[in-house]
């Protein structure tokens, strides 16, 4: 048997909770404030705009294509190379006085003038600015409904405690996702979106797991302080917890190098995501659980009356 | 502990995997650049048209690799993109501009199994490029117009009662409503009876107000609701009309929520000209020729003659004298074909009108035969948006027709006086594709070019390969003999996830592959958790055959609590999010399905054929 990580002995997790606590304390501090301050780099996606990402044949200055745009009317776009120097996104705000469909047409004639027609088309997004508002609507609508029904279902299979515990669990995570792009400013799109609802579900299905075997605990381990019934549970699936990252992790490696530009950020929201979730799930949804008192009692099987009559021979 | 699984079970699994093998088959077929010919007014794929098409691709020395007709369609397969685009040439010359000829790529599916229901997964715009437009239809326009044909209807009414009224006008602003104004309390309430007759469907009451006497009829919500729903439907149609005249094979034209409209057309190179053809607000009235005043003249002096207006006609550009009066919009129209008039031989289009146009064009036309009647082209370009964001728009209006009223006529009728017969089937062709009822917007557009959708597919297969490679790797390095059962596993399950992609006919997008990707890696979480629990069950001295039997039971519903949830997850972000977010819900939903079966059932099956029934003294895991 390969074995990760030690099972002879049981690690006191409960007994660096505060510590723990103190860690995600300084994350969600610095996120949180991140968030207020600088707020997130919104993609098109949401806030509106128009993106054209051309291929040129040859590599090509951004100067020179910035030269090329303002000289059309388009001195507000930024130029930036995507994934090879020969691929180039630019980025235009919503403008007046031009129907907003238009633009991209009118920015890739331009540039297709100027290079005497080496330059291709790749790819157009245009989001008008009522749909943006709408997708951030939605997108923070799913976030919380998702929320709101793991909760439900987490409070109904578990007990209260839990489903908070777990709530809390996702929101640390959810909240560090986001600051980190907060902070780097990286460009927050809807993919990038779909990978922190992917990080909710992630995340949750850990905590599950260690949740499910501290009930099977407390059940099964008539002495012993919750926290203690905890730290044996949190060991025994400990191995499970970290090779489940470690598969999830390698794949997301595979899909951040080779994905392609446009999966970048996606697969790192999800990198982290899957890190933070490992931690939390650890540290995060079981302390929470303790701190609000969760107790054998809670957890033993409710009797059915009559059901010890038909156990009998 | 015997460890045995009834021959059912086993059955079931061998069963599962050999469907889930069957329906992934078609996508290891590649694909055929193809034609698809379909007939678009009316016009009729059959025999002889495939004779047609095979003798003008013979004369053009092209030879298709199959040709395949059925339900009103013809596929034609070549063995490269050069005789594709060669024969689309050869055939749009022979059939001239009744049919649509759009080129495609036909996945090259036995016949076998394609008669079982197997087709190859349906790609995202974002991998085999594309354009896709959201549209907003414009309520407000719709709803505006609909109140300025009730001024025309209460009008008539009035008259047609010999009721005289002040004015009818349209009330500004929030209330949608119609006013009339009356010199008197007695004649306004004469009208009160007749119109609240007449417009049952209408809120109709009197009101005094600054000593007017008034009638005013508001459309209640149920007629705006049925209003904004006739609007979008029409523009649906006009816009779906619109795309299968511009041949482009395998369109989607898709309402979304109550005000917007989806277009998806895959392959497209031009998204200009897309663009200009879905946006264009063109529309039609039919109005009566003002023969009484000099159009030469009101030109030059600028004095126009009340209730009428000046027009230009498309042509020449003379100046033209039309009624006030629209007699019908290109909203009643509900067909027109071209063809030629059997007596004089010339061009003609034949219109259809529905019952509310076909009333009133009999109406007016049996007043006036002998007389000229004009079709006005109407369009709508937005120009630009002033500072609140808000389009400017101007109008364009041209006579694209002129023709004399040769006897009453109601809801089938002929307009003759065309041209060419090329004239009539383009006439034919704005009267029943070209009338939008409301102006529409593009508020979202993602246009993705052919070389990108491929460098996405190939991106998204080497990541899959890679990842899945490297995970198949570390569970026979870490799980040894159960490591390679949970490889098997999770092989079939990205089998069965193709499968099932493809059986559903859902579209695989980039996100799409990505959920495929974190399926790969989550699905070995079943194995893990099982693989622990066995390993640990071996530590408290279990034998092998119990530690098996306890490891499966006891890891089973910790795998179900932790897969419903992530399930939730997937349910609830494909609900409520949209395009790429949707695409990735899928995929991790299905894979999330089939991974508890290939991690659960599937690895099962085979510990118990390889350690079940017999003595063992040690487990490779």
């Amino acid at each position: 048997m390969r074995q990760l990580i030690p099972t002879n002995r049981t690690i006191d997790f409960m007994g660096q909770r505060k510590l723990a606590m103190v860690i995600s304390g300084i994350l969600l501090v610095i996120s949180v404030a991140s968030l207020v301050i600088r707020g997130l780099a919104f993609g098109i996606d949401f806030t509106g705009g128009t993106l054209v990402e051309v291929g040129y044949e040859q590599e090509v200055p951004l100067d020179q294509v910035r030269k090329v745009l303002a000289e059309n009317g388009f001195g507000d776009a930024q130029v930036q190379q995507f994934g090879t120097p020969r691929d180039l996104l630019i980025r235009l705000a919503p403008r007046e006085g031009v129907k907003s469909a238009e633009i991209s047409d009118q920015v890739y004639r331009a540039l297709r003038k100027a290079a005497n027609g080496k330059v291709e088309l790749r790819r157009v997004e245009f989001v008008g600015p009522q749909v943006g508002d709408e997708l951030t609507e939605d997108g923070a609508l799913a976030v919380l409904v998702a929320l709101m029904a793991i909760l439900m279902y987490v409070a109904v299979r578990f007990e209260w405690r839990f489903a908070v515990g777990s709530v809390v669990a996702l929101v640390h995570d959810v909240t560090i996702t986001l600051g980190f792009f907060s902070i780097t400013g990286l460009e927050f799109d809807l993919t990038v979106l779909a990978a922190v609802l992917a990080v909710i579900g992630y995340s949750l299905n850990d905590t599950i797991v260690v949740f499910d075997r501290i009930r099977e605990n407390f059940r099964k381990i008539r002495k012993g302080s919750p926290a203690e019934v905890i730290n044996v549970s949190i060991t025994q699936t400990l191995s499970r917890t970290i090779i489940t990252s470690f598969t999830t992790l390698l794949v997301l490696i595979a899909l951040f190098f080779l994905g392609g530009e446009i999966i970048h950020n996606f697969s790192l929201a999800l990198i982290l995501g899957v890190l933070v979730g490992t931690y939390s799930s650890i540290y995060v949804a079981s302390a929470a659980a303790l701190t609000l008192g969760v107790s054998k009692a809670d957890l033993m099987p409710v009797q059915k009356e009559g059901a010890r009559i038909d156990d009998m021979p | 502990m015997l460890n045995k699984y009834p021959l059912w079970k086993n059955l079931l699994v061998v069963a599962v995997l050999l469907l889930g093998l069957l329906y992934a088959l078609p996508n290891l077929f590649g694909q055929d650049p193809a034609i698809v010919v379909t007939g678009l007014h009316g016009a009729q794929v059959d025999a002889d048209l495939e004779k047609k098409v095979r003798a003008a691709l013979q004369e053009a020395k092209i030879t298709p690799t199959q040709v395949e007709r059925n339900e009103g369609r013809m596929l034609l397969r070549f063995d490269t993109t050069t005789d594709q685009q060669k024969a689309q040439h050869a055939i749009a010359k022979v059939l001239g501009e009744d049919y649509s000829y759009a080129l495609t790529m036909a996945a090259n599916v036995p016949d076998w199994l394609a008669a079982l229901g197997g087709r190859p997964m349906n790609l995202g715009l974002d991998l085999r490029g594309g354009i896709h437009v959201l549209i907003d239809v414009d309520m407000d326009s719709a709803l505006q117009a609909k109140l300025e044909a009730y001024t025309g209807d209460i009008r008539s009414v009035l008259r047609k009662h010999k009721i005289r009224y002040l004015t009818v006008k349209t009330e500004k602003g929030k209330q949608l409503g119609v006013n009339v104004k009356f010199k008197d309390a007695a004649t306004r309430d004469k009208a009160l009876d007749v119109l609240a007759e007449e417009f049952r469907n209408l809120g109709v009451e009197a009101v005094d107000a600054d000593g007017a006497y008034l009638v005013r009829l508001t459309m209640p919500p149920a007629e705006v609701r049925a209003t904004k729903k006739f609007a979008l439907q029409q523009n649906i149609t006009t816009i779906r009309n619109r795309v299968n005249a511009l041949g482009v094979a395998e369109p989607l034209v898709q309402q979304q929520g109550d005000r917007r409209i989806v277009v998806e057309l895959p392959g497209v190179q031009d998204p200009t000209q897309v663009k200009n053809i879905l946006g264009a607000t063109a529309t039609l009235e039919y109005r009566l020729v003002d023969t009484e005043h000099d159009a030469f003249e009101a030109k030059e002096t600028g004095k126009i003659p009340p209730g009428s207006r000046l027009y230009k006609v498309r042509e020449d550009g003379r100046p033209i004298l039309l009624k006030k009066r629209v007699i019908v919009t290109g909203d009643q129209i509900t067909d027109a074909a071209s063809g030629f008039d059997q007596r004089t031989g010339s061009p003609m289009v034949t219109v259809s009108l529905d019952s509310k146009g076909a009333r009133r064009m009999r109406n007016v036309t049996t007043e006036n035969v002998g007389k000229p009647m004009a079709v006005v082209f109407k369009e709508t370009r937005v120009v630009g948006r002033d500072a609140n964001g808000k389009p400017i728009k101007r109008q364009v209006e041209e006579v694209i027709s002129v023709a004399n009223i040769l006897e009453p006529f109601g809801r089938r009728f002929q307009t003759t006086g065309l041209d060419s017969p090329q004239e009539a089937h383009q006439l034919a062709l704005l009267l029943r594709a070209g009338a939008l009822a409301a102006p529409i917007d593009i508020v979202e557009e993602r246009t993705i070019g052919p070389s990108l959708g491929a460098d996405n597919i190939r991106q998204g297969f080497i990541s899959v390969m890679i990842g899945m490679a490297a995970v198949l790797v570390f569970m026979v390095a870490y799980y040894r003999v159960f490591g390679l059962f949970a490889d098997a596993a999770l092989i079939a399950n990205l089998v069965l996830i193709v499968a099932i992609l493809s059986l559903l006919q859902a579209t695989l997008t980039m996100p799409g592959i990505a959920g495929i990707v974190l399926t790969v890696g989550m699905a070995v979480d079943a194995n893990v958790l099982i693989y622990e629990r066995i390993r640990e069950e071996l530590r408290v001295g279990s034998t092998p055959q119990a530690a098996i039997h306890a490891g499966y039971e006891k890891a089973f519903s910790t795998i179900m609590d932790a897969n419903i949830t992530t399930l939730i997850a997937a349910v609830v972000l494909f609900s409520i999010g949209s395009g790429p977010v949707k695409g990735f819900a899928v995929t991790l939903a299905i894979g999330i399905v089939t991974s508890m079966f290939t991690a659960i059932v599937g690895t099962r099956a085979l510990v118990n054929l390889v350690y079940g029934g017999k003595r063992i003294e040690k487990l490779s895991i």
